[in-house]
C-alpha cells in the first residue's frame, strides 16, 4: 500500500483548543426556579474542562489514533473537529470536507423504508439527491439487504439497522473521516468488510481520526497517536511510545 | 514550503451566526426537502386514507363548528367559509410552531453527533405545515362550490398572504424553540397561550362581537391581521386596503428578523444544552 503523507499539508489542526461544559449544580428547568434563583444570586455550575489547551496537527492522509480513559476528552474532540461543538477557546481548522462516522443509523425514521431512509441519511450527511443516486446501488448491495429495502426499517433485526447505517456514511470516498469505536458492527463476516472499506479509504488519501479502546486495532491502524487525559494531552507520537504511556499510567 | 490553502472548516472565522446560518442552509438544501418529505409521509403512514386526512381533518373541524356556532352568530354571509378561512390560518401558525418547536427537540440528539444548520428542523416544520396548508385549500374550495358561493378573482392572491403567515411562523417557531431550548416547561406554557391566543383571535366569531372599547387592543394580535387578508381575498372577494396589508407584512417581517437572529445567536450553545 503507497500512501502518500503530506507533512507540510495539515488536514487538521488544533491550537490551544479548550472545551467547557457548564453543568448547573442543581437542575433548574422552569422559568419561575429560574427568575427566583437569579433574583438570589443561586445559580451556581459546576465548570469543566472537557478539553484544556490541546494542541495538534493532523496531516493530510495521515490516520490518527485517539486514546485514554473514558471521560479523557476523546469524544469532545472529535466533536470540536466535526463542527458539533465549537471550542470554548482556541481555534480548529479543518481543511476538507469531513464525514463523521455517527451512531449508525442516529437519523433513520422507522415508518420509512429503507430506501427512503438512504436518501434522508445521506441528506443528513449533506450530500445532495444527484450524490447519493450515484453511490445508491452500492449502498444497497454493501449493506446486503436488497430483498428488505422496501420494507419499513422497523422491521429490521438491530444489526440490518447498523448494516444500512455504516453502509451510508462510508458510501463517499471523504477528505476526512471520523471514527468513534464503530468498528464492530454487524456479524464477522460484514465486520471485516467494513474494516476492508476502512483501509481502502486510507489507501485513497483519506485522513483518518479515530477513537478506539482497542490498542491493538489502534497500533495496527494508527501512523501516530495521541493519549488524552483529563482533558489534557498526555503524549503523542508513535502508537507504540502513546500505548506504553497509557499502559504505564494505569499501573 | 508548503501551500496554504484556506480550511473549509474554521471554528474563530465566525463574523456573523445570522449570516452563516442563512448560507449553510442553501447547502443543506436537499435535507430539507427531505425533511419535509418525511414529516408528510410518516406522519399517516398507518392510516388507510392517508394523507386525506390533511384535508378530512379541518373539514371535520369546520363541520362540528358550523354546527354549534352558526345559530349563534347570525352572519350575513357563510358561515362554514368564513370560519374555514380563519381555521386555515391559524392551524397552519399553530402547527408549525409547534413542530418547530418539538422538531428542535427532537433534532437535538443529531446536532450533537453531527454538524447541520440548526435553524433546519425549525425551517423544515414550517415547510410541513406549508404543505399541509395548501392540501387544505382543496376542502375549502369544495365547500364554496358546493354552497354555490362565488369564486372571486382575489384568489390569486392567496399565496402572498400564506407567505406573510409563514415568516411570521418561522420568526415565533424560532423564537419559542430557543427558549424551549434553555427552558423546556415552555412546551407546555405555549400549548396554553395557544388556546388563549385562538379565542383572542376572529376565527370562530365575527369581529363585531368585540366591544368598540376593546378594539384597540384586540387589533394588536398579529393573527387577527393575518385573518382579515386572508378573508379578504376568498370571503369577501376584496382586495385588502393598505392600510390592512402593512400591519401583517411589519408583524411578519419584524418577528422573523428577530427570530432569525435571536436562535441564530445562541446556535452554538444548542449542542452544548439540549
Amino acid at each position: 500500500m503507497d500512501r502518500v503523507i503530506d507533512l507540510n499539508q495539515p488536514a487538521i489542526e488544533l491550537r490551544n483548543v479548550s472545551v467547557q461544559y457548564r453543568l448547573p449544580t442543581e437542575r433548574v428547568g422552569t422559568f419561575k426556579e429560574y427568575a427566583i434563583r437569579w433574583l438570589q444570586r443561586k445559580i451556581t455550575y459546576a465548570h469543566f474542562w472537557a478539553l484544556d489547551d490541546v494542541s495538534f496537527t493532523v496531516h493530510k492522509g495521515e490516520v490518527f489514533g485517539l486514546i485514554g480513559h473514558n471521560g479523557a476528552g476523546k469524544s469532545t474532540t472529535l466533536k470540536v473537529i466535526s463542527r458539533v461543538l465549537r471550542p470554548t477557546k482556541g481555534r480548529v481548522l479543518v481543511y476538507g470536507k469531513i464525514a463523521p462516522l455517527i451512531e449508525l443509523g442516529a437519523g433513520f425514521h422507522p415508518e420509512l423504508s429503507g430506501r427512503e431512509n438512504i436518501f434522508l441519511n445521506g441528506a443528513l450527511l449533506g450530500y445532495t439527491r444527484e450524490q447519493m443516486e450515484a453511490v445508491y446501488d452500492d449502498i444497497v448491495e454493501f449493506s446486503e439487504l436488497k430483498p428488505f429495502i422496501d420494507a419499513p426499517i422497523r422491521t429490521y433485526s438491530s444489526g440490518m439497522y447498523a448494516r444500512l447505517g455504516f453502509a451510508v456514511a462510508s458510501a463517499h470516498v471523504p477528505d476526512i473521516l471520523i471514527l468513534d469505536e464503530i468498528l464492530s458492527v454487524g456479524d464477522e463476516s460484514f465486520q471485516k468488510k467494513s474494516y476492508d472499506r476502512l483501509l481502502g479509504f486510507q489507501s485513497q488519501g483519506t485522513t483518518v481520526v479515530l477513537v478506539s479502546h482497542g490498542m491493538g486495532r489502534i497500533e495496527e491502524l494508527c501512523d501516530r497517536a495521541a493519549l488524552l487525559e483529563h482533558g489534557k494531552i498526555k503524549a503523542i507520537g508513535k502508537p507504540a511510545e502513546v500505548i506504553a504511556a497509557y499502559r504505564s499510567d494505569q499501573n | 514550503m508548503s501551500v496554504t490553502i484556506k480550511p473549509v472548516y474554521d471554528s474563530a472565522r465566525q463574523s456573523n451566526p445570522a449570516l452563516t446560518e442563512l448560507k449553510e442552509l442553501r447547502n443543506y438544501w436537499y435535507l430539507l426537502k427531505q425533511l419535509v418529505r418525511r414529516d408528510i409521509l410518516t406522519r399517516y403512514k398507518r392510516s388507510v386514507l392517508g394523507v386525506a386526512w390533511t384535508m378530512l381533518n379541518p373539514l371535520g373541524t369546520m363541520l362540528i363548528m358550523s354546527f354549534v356556532f352558526s345559530n349563534l352568530f347570525h352572519m350575513v354571509g357563510n358561515y362554514s367559509i368564513y370560519l374555514l378561512c380563519g381555521l386555515l390560518v391559524w392551524n397552519f401558525f399553530s402547527q408549525s410552531t409547534n413542530a418547530a418547536m418539538s422538531g428542535l427537540v427532537w433534532g437535538g440528539s443529531l446536532m450533537k453527533q453531527i454538524y447541520v444548520p440548526r435553524t433546519i428542523f425549525g425551517i423544515s416544520a414550517i415547510g410541513t405545515a406549508l404543505v399541509n396548508m395548501v392540501l387544505s385549500l382543496v376542502p375549502l374550495f369544495l365547500v364554496i362550490l358546493v354552497t354555490k358561493s362565488p369564486v372571486y378573482w382575489t384568489v390569486i392572491l392567496v399565496p402572498f398572504v400564506i407567505l406573510i403567515v409563514a415568516a411570521f411562523s418561522i420568526g415565533v417557531g424560532l423564537t419559542i424553540s430557543t427558549l424551549a431550548v434553555y427552558f423546556p416547561d415552555v412546551l407546555e406554557m405555549y400549548q396554553i397561550l395557544l388556546m388563549a391566543w385562538m379565542y383572542l383571535s376572529p376565527i370562530m366569531y365575527p369581529e363585531d362581537i368585540i366591544p368598540a372599547q376593546y378594539l384597540g387592543f384586540y387589533r394588536l394580535n398579529p393573527m387577527y391581521w393575518m385573518i382579515k387578508l386572508f378573508r379578504a381575498l376568498i370571503y369577501e372577494g376584496r382586495v385588502p386596503l393598505l392600510s390592512e396589508i402593512w400591519p401583517a407584512l411589519a408583524y411578519s417581517f419584524g418577528a422573523l428578523v428577530f427570530g432569525w437572529i435571536f436562535f441564530a445567536s445562541k446556535s452554538d450553545e444548542y449542542a452544548y444544552r439540549i
